[in-house]
């Protein structure tokens, strides 16, 4: 692929001096990983490490109507939101096919934070613009912010060694403002790994010095910086869905086993009626993590998959799990769905290679 | 990035080591770095024809899969069955343990038209 008409993050000069190999992912051109993709993926697990996600999209909602207008738009229920409080959530079309997934935060009564996919920012402004109620200002402010997301069981120490002694970290799934000299960063107690964690937006000018002081601060702790190969390892593991592999407009969030997500006692929301009917009719398709049996190669994305000896579909995602050190993956199934300990194949270069259905996620911590 | 200067190359960065007629593959230190964290390798059958250029195995890393290919036309004689259990020996010798199979050659002038190390450094400059 051509690094032509790629995007940049602010933070790039700082992945080229750490020596990252880059790559280009949804129109940016992204580290992959720095030195090992094992190793990344066992500094978040073991230790910390911290992620360029400017690549993701800050979309800003306000208006006395806002919050009413996003309950329109948005599958989960802003209503239960206080200020500071965030929730994942699903924009879907008028098919209940997923658009993108995001997270909303309630930052001032009347003022949302959406956090949007790289590879959906534009599609997501163009449907919210679209669907804009009186009263509602939207903004793009994508190119205003950029985020660092950092991640793993030493974030406390790091933390306080950021911001200072005695400073605590917004509750889970909850966002505040913090100054660092003259910078001012929003943080919020979120993350895409399964390990505790911030994700942090800052001003595009002031993302190299946030950088860097994280690393300095976190050198003692054994703080990584990571790409978006552990990035990956690290979600699948957990079963969190990539949008674009687990998730598409071809997809509902009831299939995709994320219902948790969607109020379906809200009275009103895009897609609604659509996802009633799915409902009661029955899901026609499940989204189900497995793992390989013993040594083979990784499942891949769209490696056939077998049940009962017939072709059942495309693996969505699947690599190799550095914690585990087996193949692990997720696919789409007819219902009835396969059950944890039922017996599947994937197809590998031609050859049948057995694996096993598992619960979510497919890593418990110790 | 270490280049022996006794080995052969290919412009897929294999090396080449050759015995009388037989010649010795595996893939080069800075295939390896390019990969990282190689996980998995897909060993060529022992007896199996080659043809220059075909697919002869593939060596995964968490990320990727990636083709090797046969670098002349021949027989694959001997596979390192040491990959199996510990595919990172790609990794850490890629000269050495991390050798992946041993061909017999058809035809030993097709090995002229191999790198030298001198030609294999210039390409990766």
């Amino acid at each position: 692929m051509s690094d032509a008409g790629q995007k940049t993050t602010p933070l790039y000069d700082e992945h080229v001096k750490l020596g990252a190999k880059i790559v280009p992912f949804g129109g940016w051109l992204m580290p992959v990983q720095y030195s090992s993709i094992k190793e990344e993926h066992q500094a978040v697990r073991g230790a910390v490490g911290v992620f360029d996600i400017s690549h993701m999209g800050e979309l800003v909602a306000r208006g006395a109507q806002a919050g009413e207008w996003l309950n329109t738009m948005l599958t989960n229920n802003i209503a239960s939101l206080g200020v500071g409080a965030g929730q994942y959530t699903f924009l879907l079309n008028d098919e209940a096919g997923v658009i993108d997934d995001l997270i909303v935060y309630r930052i001032e009564e009347e003022k949302f934070l959406l956090v949007a996919n790289a590879s959906r920012i534009e599609d997501d402004f163009a449907w919210l613009q679209s669907h804009l109620a009186a009263g509602v200002q939207l903004e793009n402010q994508s190119d205003h912010y950029a985020g660092l997301a950092i991640q793993g069981p030493r974030i406390s120490e790091l933390f306080q060694a950021l911001f200072g002694d005695g400073k605590e970290m917004p509750a889970r799934n909850r966002i505040a403002q913090f100054t660092l000299g003259s910078m001012k960063l929003w943080v919020a107690r979120t993350g895409y790994t399964g390990e505790d964690g911030i994700e942090v937006f800052v001003a595009a000018e002031d993302a190299p010095r946030v950088w860097q002081d994280v690393l300095a601060k976190g050198e003692s702790l054994g703080i990584r910086p990571c790409g978006l190969g552990a990035r990956d390892t690290l979600r699948l593991e957990m079963c969190y869905p990539l949008n674009g592999s687990d998730l598409s407009p071809e997809h509902n969030p009831l299939e995709a086993g994320l219902g948790f997500f969607v109020d379906l006692t809200k009275s009103n929301f895009t897609g609604r009626e659509k996802l009633q009917g799915i409902k009661e009719v029955g899901l026609r398709r499940r989204l189900v993590p497995f793992k390989m049996m013993g040594k083979g190669p990784p499942p891949r994305p769209h490696y056939h998959v077998f049940r009962d000896g017939k072709d059942a579909g495309e693996v969505t995602s699947g690599t190799l799990s550095p914690s585990l050190n087996y193949g692990i993956g997720m696919a789409y199934f007819a219902t009835p769905a396969p059950k944890p300990g039922d017996e599947i194949q994937i197809e590998i270069r031609g050859q049948k290679f057995p694996a096993v259905i598992e619960k979510k996620p497919l890593y418990k911590k110790a | 990035m270490n280049v022996p200067d006794d080995l052969l190359y290919t412009a897929s960065h294999e090396w080449i080591r050759r015995d009388a007629d037989n010649i010795r593959v595996g893939i080069t230190d800075h295939a390896q770095a390019e990969l990282t964290d190689v996980v998995y390798v897909e060993l060529p059958k022992v007896g199996a024809a080659h043809d220059v250029g075909s697919t002869i195995a593939v060596v995964e890393s968490v990320k990727a899969a990636s083709d090797i290919y046969a670098p002349v036309k021949g027989t694959v004689l001997e596979v390192n069955k040491a990959l199996e259990s510990d595919p990172a020996l790609i990794n850490t010798d890629p000269y050495g343990q991390g050798w992946i199979y041993v061909l017999q050659v058809e035809d030993a002038d097709e090995l002229k038209d191999l790198k030298d190390a001198a030609a294999y450094r210039a390409a990766l400059s």
